[in-house]
This record gives structure tokens, sequence and C-alpha cells, in this order.
């Protein structure tokens, strides 16, 4: 039994460390769909991170927090759209500028505002989002096996981590079963077919692109308030990428990110719960090794052993009309 | 875009354009400076004191501008390949064990001047192996350089911290690092430098491996525009299509081109390692491979020009650490903030500037030809 309970809790950590990872590959998800390359993902986060950190201090209410994060991020994708669609740059020379500025800004601006090395106050629970209990959680508690399940997996989680999972069917549907979703595919495979049909291409990618920044926001609005309580310098720690690696596992499809950014997390939740121990017949695995887990398999993958993996057609090209 | 205005001349497309982007650049850093409360013209005067104002402001001005160099140099010849190498952060790391390796093995019993070309070759082969996986994936299997650059980054970073703490660092040291090299694993300083033009650097790390990354971005500048091979590299960046019908084989010219460029980094190791600390510290890279992409941007990929944006950022980084004296506010981490905006206004914002410049040129080279045209029909009369 108490066995059985570790594992619970081994998944409940998997799932509140696969959330950000969920949020920031669906919102890389939009962007690449629609043939714009996104290495900012990280840094989207990390300033949406520290808006809601600044807000939530500020005014100490997670929903103006997350409003912040969400602003701050979509406006930094528009400079990402603004860069890369109408000017036609190079996409990921944005991105990586995107994420510089954002690390350097988040600390300066911290720094400056709060005095504590570049991190936000901690956050009273009042600020945060909180574990919500689900209906009948505590009284299911005592039926085995399902009862624990449901308590210590299902229940308890904030609102953001729901969120996160109901986006994938929800991105489903976007994606392949309305105009919009059409429209965008289109547009990263075949951007000439779209102008052809008389839709401006630009404007389909600078909505892709809003997309990417809502929900980056929330991702880093989550590490703030919900998994973390306030701000802390670099807290994104590489998590944008692992999202952007989860994107090229899943080979660009919504529901087989959610398998892929279940499989980073319950890596980084394993590789936490074996840190200093030792396993029967291994040893002491390195935490490193557990670390640098995600971005070997993504290049086992890329290397073609677990399947090729190809990108929307016309990403990383800006359109040009006139030819 | 077809170019419907006249082209740029020289000066204008290498000096004016990549000017107006920094002063850009530096306006929006400004108003960061300003939001938090400092005046932006009195950092920017600190800023240049810091850096140029004294003889070991110039030796660590230099010193830093030393890792950039590489750096840059190693994102430039992957950019004239069309490749983008983000690793070079990853590669640097990997070329540190390599002059570690060295250092430690032979610096108690060879002298420096032999220990130091075979450093040089070991940290080019360490950085030059790193970058052969990205290569070869990107050559072989069309798997983006970009994503498998990063993740290696973030591999190299998990290996170094593994090796170092795990197998390099002697038991009686507490933080992450090796032990000091003997003798032969030191450089020596280049303090004779500026005291020939009446510096006093005193304990500023300047050494002997400034003068190798200027000798190195003369060899790149040879190679990529004197040499077959360079020639062949840059046909592959401006058209892949008409390189393959030319019968340059693309593996071959993607995985040389990625190794020079991971050479490149992997070199970087050898200022902070055998130059300044004498042993391998953990972070020793410290963001220098991100910073290149700034530089190798900023100065057009031609070595003249990042040696030119090596120092300009070699001047942030030690003016940053000065105005941090005075202005508790203003961190280091202002130069992050810097070289994002660079890396933005200089590169993915490039052709923001661009047609309003040519207009301007354009509506100049036309008023000549108004003028001059009477000229030549009155001579005709």
């Amino acid at each position: 039994m108490d066995s059985f309970v570790a594992i619970l809790q081994l998944f409940d950590s998997t799932i509140r460390l696969s959330a950000p990872l969920l949020l920031a590959c669906l919102a890389g998800l939009y962007s690449e769909r629609a043939g714009i390359f996104d290495i900012g993902l990280e840094g989207k986060m990390l300033a949406g991170a520290f808006a809601a950190g600044a807000v939530a201090t500020w005014y100490g209410s997670a929903s103006l927090a997350l409003i912040a994060a969400i602003a701050i991020s979509v406006a930094l994708g528009l400079v990402h759209g603004f860069a890369s669609i109408t000017h036609r740059g190079n996409q990921i020379v944005s991105g990586v500028a995107i994420n510089f500025i954002a690390a350097g800004t988040t600390v300066i601006l911290g720094q400056a505002w709060f005095h504590q090395g570049g991190r936000t106050p901690s956050l009273p629970n009042t600020a945060r989002f909180n574990a919500i209990n689900l209906p009948g959680a505590e009284t299911l508690r005592e039926v085995p096996i399902i009862g624990p399940i449901y308590f210590e997996l299902i229940s308890g989680h904030s609102i953001l981590v729901y969120l996160a999972f109901l986006l994938v069917p929800f991105t489903w549907w976007v994606l392949y079963r309305t105009r919009f979703g059409l429209r965008l595919r289109a547009v990263g495979e075949n951007p000439a077919a779209v102008d052809t049909a008389g839709i401006s291409v630009p404007w389909l990618r600078y909505r892709a692109v809003i997309c990417c920044g809502i929900l980056c926001g929330i991702a880093g609005a989550y590490l703030a308030t919900a998994q973390g309580a306030g701000f802390v310098k670099d807290m994104t720690a590489g998590k944008g990428y692992i999202a952007l690696a989860a994107l090229i596992f899943a080979k660009w499809r919504p529901v087989q990110a959610m398998y892929a950014c279940l499989l980073f997390g319950f890596l980084d939740a394993l590789g936490i719960r074996l840190q200093g121990q030792s396993l029967p017949l291994i040893g002491e695995v390195p935490v490193q090794l557990m670390q640098a887990l995600p971005y070997i398999l993504t290049i086992v993958l890329l290397a073609g052993f677990i399947g090729k993996a190809i990108p929307p057609k016309a990403g990383g090209v800006a359109y040009v009309k006139e030819r | 875009m077809s170019q419907p205005f006249a082209k740029l001349p020289a000066w204008a497309d290498y000096g004016l354009l990549p000017l107006i982007n920094l002063v850009v650049a530096f306006f929006v850093a400004g108003l960061v400076v300003l939001l938090v409360g400092e005046n932006p013209i009195d950092a920017a005067v600190l800023m240049v004191k810091g850096a140029f104002g004294s003889g070991d402001g110039v030796g660590y001005t230099l010193y830093y501008a030393t890792n950039f160099i590489f750096t840059g140099l190693c994102v430039a010849v992957a950019f004239h390949c069309g490749l983008f190498n983000i690793g070079g952060e990853g590669q640097a790391y990997i070329g540190g064990l390599g002059v570690a390796f060295i250092g430690l093995s032979l610096g108690d019993t060879l002298p420096w001047w032999v220990v130091f070309p075979l450093a040089i070759v070991a940290s080019g082969i360490a950085g030059a192996l790193w970058a052969l996986i990205p290569a070869w994936l990107q050559a072989r299997r069309g798997s983006h350089v970009v994503i498998t650059t990063i993740m290696f980054n973030f591999i190299a970073a998990s290996i170094m911290v593994y090796i170092v703490v795990q197998i390099l660092k002697p038991m009686n040291i507490q933080s992450p690092e090796t032990r000091v090299f003997g003798a032969g694993g030191q450089l020596p300083s280049l303090g004779w430098l500026l005291n020939s033009v009446g510096l006093n650097m005193r304990s500023a790390p300047l050494n002997l491996s400034f003068l190798i990354s200027l000798v190195a971005a003369f060899l790149v500048w040879v190679l990529i525009w004197r040499t077959k091979l360079g020639y062949e590299i840059r046909t592959m960046g401006f058209s892949p299509k008409a390189a393959r019908y030319a019968g340059i084989s693309e593996l071959r010219i993607i995985i040389i081109t990625m190794m020079i460029s991971g050479a490149l980094a992997g070199m970087m190791a050898l200022n902070p390692i055998m130059g300044a600390q004498h042993r391998l510290q953990l972070d020793f890279v410290a963001g220098a491979g991100f910073v290149g992409i700034a530089v190798a941007l900023m100065g057009r990929s031609h070595p003249v020009g990042i040696v030119l944006a090596a120092i300009l950022f070699g001047m942030l980084y030690q003016g940053g650490a000065e105005i941090a004296f005075d202005m508790p506010n203003i961190s280091r981490d202002m130069i992050v903030i810097i070289q994002g905006l660079v890396i933005l206004f200089a590169g993915a914002l490039e052709h923001m500037f661009r047609p309003t410049l040519q207009r301007i040129f354009f509506g100049f080279s036309r008023k000549k030809n108004e003028t001059a045209a009477p000229v030549t029909a009155g001579g005709n009369q």
C-alpha cells in the first residue's frame, strides 16, 4: 500500500510538472503550425512569470496576475510577429533575441523594484492559484484503489493545471474542426494557397502568434502563482526548450504533445525522487543524466530512431506576396 | 522582396546600417535604465570610463573581447554556410574539457610554449566533435541545427557538472572546479603590451590568447574569402541549390563548416581557463557563446566587424561591472538586455531600416544623375 501511494505521488508531481510544459508546448503548436518557428517560448514564459509575480505582489490578486502575464507575453509575441511576419526577419534570430531580453529585463526590474536579488516577494495564499479539492474527494478517499487515485492524482491541483489539460481537446477541436484551424494549418504548409483563396496570410499568422502568447502567459503565471509562490530569477530553467522538444516529439500534434509533456514531466519528477537514492542493479543514477534525458531522447528521435519528425512545410519561411 | 531601390554603398551597408541598429538598441536599453530610476547618460559615461578609463579597465575589456572574438567567429562561419549555430555555449564547455585535459596532464612537466599549442588543438578538437552530431543530423536527417545545438548545450552542461563534480574536483575543494594547473598550464600575461602604450594593467587577466584570437580572425578571413573551401561554404549559404548543381557535397560542407565553427567556440576556453583562472571552473563560459550571436550579427559576419563588435561587448561587460558599484540597480544582467536588443535590431529587424535608407540613397543618386544629364547633353551640342 505504501508503494502504491508513493507511485501515486510520483504521478501526482508528474502532472504538476507537466502542466507548464504542456501550456508552452501547445503555445508553440499554434505558432509553428502557422509557419512561425518560435524559439522564444522560454522568454515569453519567463516574462509572464515575472509579470504575474510582480502584479500579485502589488495587488494581491491571482487573476490580475494572470491577465498581466498574458498581456506581457502577447506583447513579446507581437514583437516576434512584427520582426518575422511584417519585416520578414529570421524567426530563429528573433526568438533568441526575445529570450535574452526577457532574461535580462526580469532580473534588472526585479532587483530594482523588489530588492531581493531578482526575485519577487513570497506570495500569500490569497494571491495565488490554490489547489482545488474536487467534490467528493474527501469522502471517496477511503474507497480502495479508486479513492486514493481520485484524491491524490485527479483532485487537488490548481485551476491552471485543469485548464492546461482541457486545452488539449480544445486545441484538437480548433485545429481540426474549425475553419480557423484549417486555415492555420494551411498557412503553415502552403501560404500561397491561402493567399490565393483571398485570406490574409499576415493576419492569420499574427493571430497564431497571439494564441501562442496567451498560452505562454498562462504557463508563466502557473510557474509564479500556482507552482511557486512568487517569481524567482530564471525560474523557467529551460522549460521552454523542453516544450519545444516535446513539440517535435509529438510531431506537431496536440494529443501526442500531451503524452510527450507527461513523459518529460515524469522524467523530471523521477529525477527529483531518485536524487541521492540508490537503485538495485544500476546503483545511483546521476541527477545530471535525468536532467539531460529529455534532450537526449529528442536527439535520438531526430536521428530517426523513433520515426521521422517532419515540421510544417512553410515553417521558418517568411511569406512574400509578390512572387 | 525584389530590390526596387539602389544598392547601398558598402560603407552604408557595413557601417551606417549597423550603427543605426546599434543606436536604436541602446536607445531602448536606455528606456530600461530610466525604468529602474537611473540616468541613462550617466550610466553610459560610467560604462565607458569603467571600460577604458584605466589600465586594468582596458585589460579586462580586451580579456572579455577575446572570448567574444572566438564565439563570434564561431557563429559567423556557420552563418556563411546558412547555418545558425546556437551551440557555441556547449561547444565552448566541451572545449574547456580539452584544455583541462592538457593542462592537468602536461602542465606540471612541460613549459607553456609546448603545452599551449597542444591545448589549442585539444580545445579545437573537443569543440569540433561536439558540433559533429548536430552537423550530421542536419546534413543527413534534415533536422534543424538550431534545435539540436540547443539540446546539445543542455547536454553539455549536464556532462560538465557530472565530470567536474564527480571526477575532476579534488576532495579538499568545496566549489566545483579542478585543481590549479602547473606552471606550464598558465599563459603569459600581455601586461607588456599595455605597458608599451603607457598603461598599467595591474591584475587584469589579459593574456596571450587575445593575440591567438586575432590570428584566428585573420585565418577565418583567409578561409572564407581566399580559399576554395570558403567559396564552397559561401555558395552553400547563398543558394544550396546552386551548390548542388555545382557538384558541391552538401554533407561534406555542412559537417566541415560546423566542425570549424565548433572548434572556434572550443578555443574560447583557452582564454578563461589557461589564461586567467588556471583551472577549469564550472561556469567559465558564462554566456559568451550566446554573446557570439550578437557579435556575429553586429559585425555582419566579417572578421574585422567581429573584432570591433567583440571589443564593444567587452566594453559592455567590463563597464557593466563598474556601473554596478555606483548604480546598484544596474547589474551585469543589463548586458543580457543589450545583447538581446542588438540581436533583435541588427538581426531579426535588419530589414526595418534598410528600405528607408535605400530610398534616401536612391533619391540622392537620382538627383545626381539629373544634374549630370544636362552637362552631357550640353557637350553634344
